[in-house]
């Protein structure tokens, strides 16, 4: 067992496949001889070589489409998009050939391709490097979408993502990268060494796509949430001396319903943070979903927060982020309400 | 007082609407014989002449001229036009059925056979095909039973794509074909991908594409030519130039004030103009960068001068935009005709041995037709399971899917 922050712990996830498969193949942007501008796949070049780790042009549609090609071919890419807000001039390519090749030649041919793409805010990155676009993806039929919150999901979900033979897009809250972040800028910043999920095991191991995560059970409400936010609402329900029940969704398709409902079920009340904007966000599918299966045991409306349905503003990056006040406040009102 | 000058916007005009004597001058064509075919290897801005000028082997007189003669054995240029008529019987069956409401959509290949038949036929079975829509000549060379494209077009109980893709939408795996999109230009950068991979994998297969004059227009065709010239990958980029895309002239593509080909020196890619009506300069310059890409000179960009003498699809009537009488006067006449007379010059064939093959492959057409549609047609005979519809949506069936199986199931109990 290592410790290891998000980064090495997706480097050493690809570090295990490039070396296992000679069919893994790394590119993207900056990837190769640089390492990549957030050091995701430093030292993989050198390691492996020039052919298995490539930088590539600047155009996300040439990664996503030769990334198609390649996988067709027998190989297993792992593409990097350096800022999910770049991923979309790729989006014809994942949409109408990735997610539906599978299907539209009826298993003949697919893609087992990752998009790994670093999301979220809080790095001062404006309305260009900030955004969290899971629900843009969720909405397509044909790919698996994952979001890890700590390093040790994050390896094992990136291995088990390479193996999958279907697509997925696999998105990092970069903010995550170097520290469990709770929300609060002001505070000095927490390493992953002193947290739990900073353990990561050298070699190989997977975290099972399709499950989501108890993170701290609890018997007043369940929070449901994903990335960054997952310990944002720790933080503030343990602000509010609440026995609240914390689920990391993991992977947001497919989704594992039956963890999530079974705890709504216990709790009788549920609130979901995410980081994206709000209106037609992946909550508004967690809600419906939940208040569908879970109905007659809710004590209170289901609480559902995002982001403002606004461009991610540089200058008021804190004030946009749904950080602990806001999420303990959508608590009381959940909470409070019978 | 002098005019000043002002900007403009300039709108291309076709040469001939409805109503207009066709005119065809804006090609700029050369006799056959008189392009060199240079060396293999040779550096992509070198070839800009052949990209600007057209590469074309059979004369007005049917006889072969100039370096770029394949000089291909008899047998395989009666194959050749074997392949071409077959495709062209095919089509034109299929688009009677289309009129009789026994499937929804056709698309024919009419005019445009030597383009995918040359090309299949030049290069190896282990090279992969990234075809557009109007490539069936590609399986009719790889052998795909007719039933089976039947079938597709029928979307019936042994539909290769289970019902879930419009007609000529194929794929075929066993005979490295790629499944068609639907969605234009797509194909064209994943080619390249898979090119890329070959590469890596230290194999000789080269990937082949075709992509329309009017989708080279999107941002997948940059995207493939920077990949593939970046990487130098083993791949042949085809642009097929049959002047219309549905409505839009070539002028609409950007084919005014260069040709397509040229395209390919400006991002380093070696780039051939051909005729592609000429079945044997389609086959000799399909040869050679099929042999650049091996030998490590990476891709090519062909483009192939060519004519849509069909409607676009059966859902087009072309009457509406461009002279009824457009081909008529298309200088570079008909791919089958032309290799027909070459044989005839030859003496390696004759009206009569041709009329009997018309016999022939229209008896196979029609005898396949009479099997494919056993397995049923849009209003007749068995149906697929609707339950199809949820499998390869991923490997393995998800929760969510399995429930709305059920209920799908509930539905029709």
């Amino acid at each position: 067992m290592a410790r290891m922050n998000m980064i090495q712990a997706l480097n050493s996830a690809m570090d295990v496949m490039l070396g296992r498969d000679p069919g893994v193949v790394v590119l993207g942007e900056d990837v190769g001889y640089f390492g990549g501008v957030f050091r995701t796949t430093d030292g993989l070049q050198r390691k492996y070589g020039e052919h298995r780790v490539l930088d590539t042009p600047i155009s996300e549609l040439g990664i996503v489409a030769t990334s198609i090609g390649m996988a067709v071919n027998g190989l297993r890419p792992v593409a990097e998009i350096q800022f999910a807000d770049y991923i979309y001039p790729g989006y014809d390519q994942i949409v109408s050939e990735l997610a539906r090749l599978r299907y539209r030649s009826a298993g003949e041919f697919f893609a087992p391709v990752t998009i790994r793409t670093p999301c979220g805010g809080g790095i001062r990155g404006g309305q260009t490097h900030s955004q969290s676009p899971e629900a843009v993806f969720a909405q397509i039929c044909g790919i698996k979408v994952v979001m890890p919150s700590n390093p040790y999901d994050a390896k094992g979900l990136l291995i088990a993502a390479i193996e999958d033979d279907d697509p997925v897009i696999f998105l990092e809250p970069k903010r995550l990268y170097n520290g469990p972040f709770d929300g609060d800028p002001e505070k000095p910043a927490v390493p992953w060494s002193v947290h739990p999920g900073g353990e990561v095991p050298e070699g190989h191991y997977t975290v099972p796509i399709s499950k989501a995560q108890i993170v701290r059970p609890g018997g007043d409400v369940t929070i449901i949430s994903y990335g960054t936010m997952v310990h944002v609402a720790q933080a503030a329900a343990q602000s509010l001396g609440l026995d609240a029940e914390v689920i990391d969704v993991r992977t947001i398709v497919p989704l594992d319903t039956q963890t999530l409902c079974e705890s709504v079920r216990r709790t009788g009340r549920c609130l979901i943070v995410h980081e994206a904007t709000r209106f037609a966000g992946f909550g508004a599918e967690l809600s419906a979903t939940i208040q569908e299966q879970c109905f007659w045991q809710l004590q209170a409306p289901i609480g559902r927060l995002g982001g403002w349905d606004t461009p991610y503003p540089h200058a008021f990056e804190w004030e946009y982020f749904p950080g602990q006040r806001r999420v303990a406040k959508a608590l009381e009102a959940v909470m409070s309400a019978s | 007082m002098a005019s000043r000058p002002r900007t403009r916007l300039h709108v291309p005009q076709p040469p001939a609407r409805p109503g207009d004597k066709a005119d065809f001058s804006y090609l700029k064509l050369q006799p056959a014989g008189k392009q060199p075919r240079p060396d293999v290897k040779v550096s992509a801005q070198a070839t800009l002449p052949l990209a600007t000028g057209i590469v074309r082997v059979l004369d007005d007189e049917h006889r072969a001229v100039g370096a770029w003669d394949p000089t291909l054995e008899p047998e395989v240029m009666q194959m050749g036009l074997r392949h071409m008529l077959l495709t062209r019987i095919f089509d034109e069956r299929m688009q009677r059925t289309q009129r009789q409401g026994r499937i929804s959509f056709y698309m024919r290949s009419y005019g445009e056979e030597a383009v995918s038949v040359a090309q299949a036929m030049a290069l190896r079975p282990g090279d992969m095909l990234f075809p557009s829509y109007r490539n069936q000549g590609l399986y009719m060379v790889r052998g795909r039973p007719l039933v089976d494209l039947m079938c597709q077009l029928l979307s019936n109980t042994r539909d290769m794509c289970k019902g879930r893709q419009l007609p000529v939408m194929y794929h075929w795996r066993d005979g490295n074909i790629f499944s068609i999109s639907g969605n234009l230009a797509t194909q064209f950068p994943q080619a390249v991908g898979w090119a890329m991979a070959a590469a890596i994998k230290g194999e000789d297969h080269v990937a082949a594409t075709w992509i329309g004059e009017g989708s080279s227009a999107e941002s997948d065709f940059h995207a493939g030519m920077v990949f593939a010239e970046v990487y130098q990958a083993p791949v042949l980029l085809n642009i097929v130039n049959n002047q219309w895309a549905i409505s839009t002239f070539q002028g609409f593509a950007g084919g005014e004030k260069s040709t397509f080909a040229a395209r390919g020196p400006g991002y380093g890619v070696a780039g051939i103009r051909v005729d592609g009506n000429d079945f044997l300069a389609v086959h000799a310059v399909t040869q050679w960068a099929a042999e650049r890409a091996r030998k490590g000179g990476g891709p090519t960009l062909i483009e192939h001068v060519t004519y849509r003498a069909s409607a676009h699809s059966t859902s087009d009537d072309p009457s509406r935009y461009r002279p009824k009488d457009e081909y008529e006067h298309w200088p570079l006449g008909d791919p089958v005709e032309r290799l027909k007379q070459h044989l005839i010059t030859l003496g390696e064939w004759s009206q009569e041995r041709h009329a009997a093959l018309e016999q022939e492959l229209d008896g196979h057409v029609a005898e396949s037709w009479r099997e494919a549609a056993r397995f049923g047609t849009l209003n007749e005979g068995p149906r697929l399971d609707p339950d199809l519809m949820f499998e390869d949506v991923f490997k393995e069936l998800p929760e969510h899917l399995v429930h709305q199986r059920e209920q799908l199931r509930a539905e029709r109990s």
